[in-house]
């Protein structure tokens, strides 16, 4: 039995490899060339920008490809309200935002930046609502769909992990406000919602700081 | 009830409340927790936390061993290949830590027991009763009794207990165990328990029940397979499993679920093949008679359901005994 739980896992994980490489059918070297409109914010390489009290813009080199390709469909049509996005992505069609989506996935990871000015208190506040949670408010840790250490689980949970503090904060915000509606199964909103301002800065400030690998 | 025990349920049944109050003027929640209510009579408990302890005048010793038992509690995938032979957590059943109500909560278990039990027909210390979740519910091994690691885990089952009368009826505490759901109206389908996995669950647990391992961590349990809970688990019973979805299920969204949906999904989970029951006899059909109303009354072990005659097989899953030699009867005899 031990070694054939170990052949399917093995199996499993391969089959798993595969899949999240070539589940979507796009090209990264025609991605480069369409990705020419994104440089402009999420940067060359993908790092994106944290801007204090703006819009920062995420980095979205390393993750999770499905992601990226669902999130650009999302905000095309309207689940994922973002006024920034739209006029590019108005100019792309869907085999170019699966080719974007590869290139961008397949880009080395960047580690994102927060406010320095985050006191002591607000960074321990967020490491227990992101690894432990607070279940007395129902507040389930990010770390629980979002995997270990907050790099992400499969197809539908993004890393989180290194992300800029200023884009979390501002996705918690969304949900929260309905800007934002696109998470299977609203599983994101029903915590957004249960989150106050305090819990959102202090969350999004410590995952900034967490290695982005 | 007391006002004092009033004010800590809202903290915990209607927990949302106090965050929003704190907060001002908010939207209403469009997911809010909806745990059941309050019944009078009933015996509420909120159990203390890891800071609470921190802040406690306990020996620092105690401390630290209480602190194993949480460790232990929430990431027992440490005891992978020893104690724990599956993909699961003592936290995936008991959520929240152990502390969350409808989630099995585990500090009842430190005032109850030592009590007679059904399922081994005598009376059960705390450390067999959790020898019982390792068996079954980890389809593994327990730790020894007396050891390092279940000394551990039973201190912070009694330090979750902290203040709760010793021998408080079972029956009187909120939120105790998986409060059984009404009968479903219309008899439980495969078929759309099939549909409503498909569309609640399927999204962490995987359509082949396989749950996600991400970085050799588990990070969602599979909930049928070689790496769940085996035949012998109390979860394996339909009602069990279907409260547990109801009151907890999808992760952050308890009490969405239809009765009749949670009943369906459980009625499919539980009509899946799982590691061979540890009393196993050699024959399924046997096994479940001589179990059948102690148990197996409430699953479908045994029974032929889409065709296939359920744990008629020896697959143990990743482990290579049926059976941990703590499990034995007791007698009290002179001898």
């Amino acid at each position: 039995m031990k070694i054939f739980h170990r052949m399917t896992l093995t199996a499993a994980s391969l089959c798993l490899a595969i899949t999240s490489a070539y589940a979507l059918d796009g090209d990264a070297k025609a991605g480069e060339q369409s990705a020419a409109m994104c440089v402009a914010c999420h940067q060359a390489d993908g790092s994106g920008m944290n801007i204090q009290g703006g819009e920062s813009w995420p980095s979205i080199s390393g993750l999770n490809v499905e992601y990226l390709y669902k999130q650009m469909k999302d905000v095309v049509d309207g689940s994922r309200n973002s006024p920034t996005m739209m006029p590019f992505l108005s100019m792309l069609n869907d085999q170019q935002y699966k080719d974007v989506s590869v290139y961008y996935s397949q880009l080395p990871v960047t580690q994102g930046q927060g406010d320095p000015d985050t006191t002591e208190e607000e960074l321990a506040l967020g490491k227990k609502l992101a690894t432990e949670g607070d279940w007395d408010r129902y507040i389930v840790p990010c770390s629980s769909c979002h995997g270990p250490d907050n790099l992400g689980a499969g197809d539908s949970f993004p890393r989180l992990a290194g992300q800029h503090a200023g884009y979390i904060a501002d996705q918690l915000h969304a949900w929260q406000s309905g800007r934002r509606n696109n998470d299977p199964q609203h599983l994101m909103l029903a915590i957004a919602e249960r989150l106050n301002d305090k819990d959102i800065r202090a969350v999004s400030q410590w995952l900034s700081r967490q290695p982005a690998k | 009830m007391k006002d004092s025990k009033k004010f800590l349920l809202r903290s915990v049944a209607v927990a949302v409340a106090a965050s929003l109050l704190s907060l001002g003027v908010q939207a209403e929640q469009r997911f809010p927790v909806n745990n059941p209510e309050v019944k009078e009579g009933q015996f509420v408990h909120v159990p203390p936390t890891m800071d609470d302890l921190e802040k406690s005048d306990f020996h620092p010793e105690l401390k630290r061993v209480i602190r194993r038992g949480h460790d232990l509690f929430v990431n027992t995938q440490q005891l992978r290949g020893k104690n724990v032979f599956n993909n699961m957590n003592c936290n995936s059943c008991h959520m929240g830590e152990g502390r969350l109500p409808f989630a099995g909560p585990v500090w009842p278990a430190a005032v109850v027991l030592p009590n007679y039990r059904g399922k081994n027909d005598h009376v059960n210390n705390i450390e067999e009763r959790i020898a019982g979740c390792f068996t079954f519910s980890m389809n593994g091994k327990p730790p020894e009794y007396g050891s390092d690691d279940m000394l551990a885990l039973t201190a912070y089952h009694q330090w979750l207990a902290k203040g709760v009368p010793v021998f408080q009826p079972g029956g009187t505490m909120y939120g105790r165990g998986y409060k059984r759901l009404e009968e479903p109206s219309k008899e439980m389908d495969y078929e759309r328990g099939a549909k409503v996995y498909e569309a609640n669950c399927s999204i962490c647990h995987a359509d082949d029940g396989g749950g996600l391992v991400q970085r050799e961590e588990v990070v969602f349990p599979a909930v049928w397979g070689d790496n769940s809970y085996n035949w012998g688990a109390g979860i394996s019973r339909i009602f069990t499993l279907s409260s547990f979805i109801k009151h907890n299920m999808p992760l952050g969204r308890p009490n969405s679920l239809s009765d009749q949906e949670a009943w369906d999904v459980a009625y499919y989970i539980n009509s899946q093949e799982r590691p061979q029951e540890p009393r196993y006899t050699g024959d399924v059909k046997e096994t479940r008679e001589k179990y059948l109303e102690t148990f197996h009354k409430h699953t479908n072990y045994g029974l032929e359901v889409q065709g296939r005659l359920l744990g008629d097989h020896e697959n143990l899953g990743e482990k290579d005994f049926l059976k941990p030699d703590v499990l034995r009867p007791r007698t009290y005899t002179a001898d």
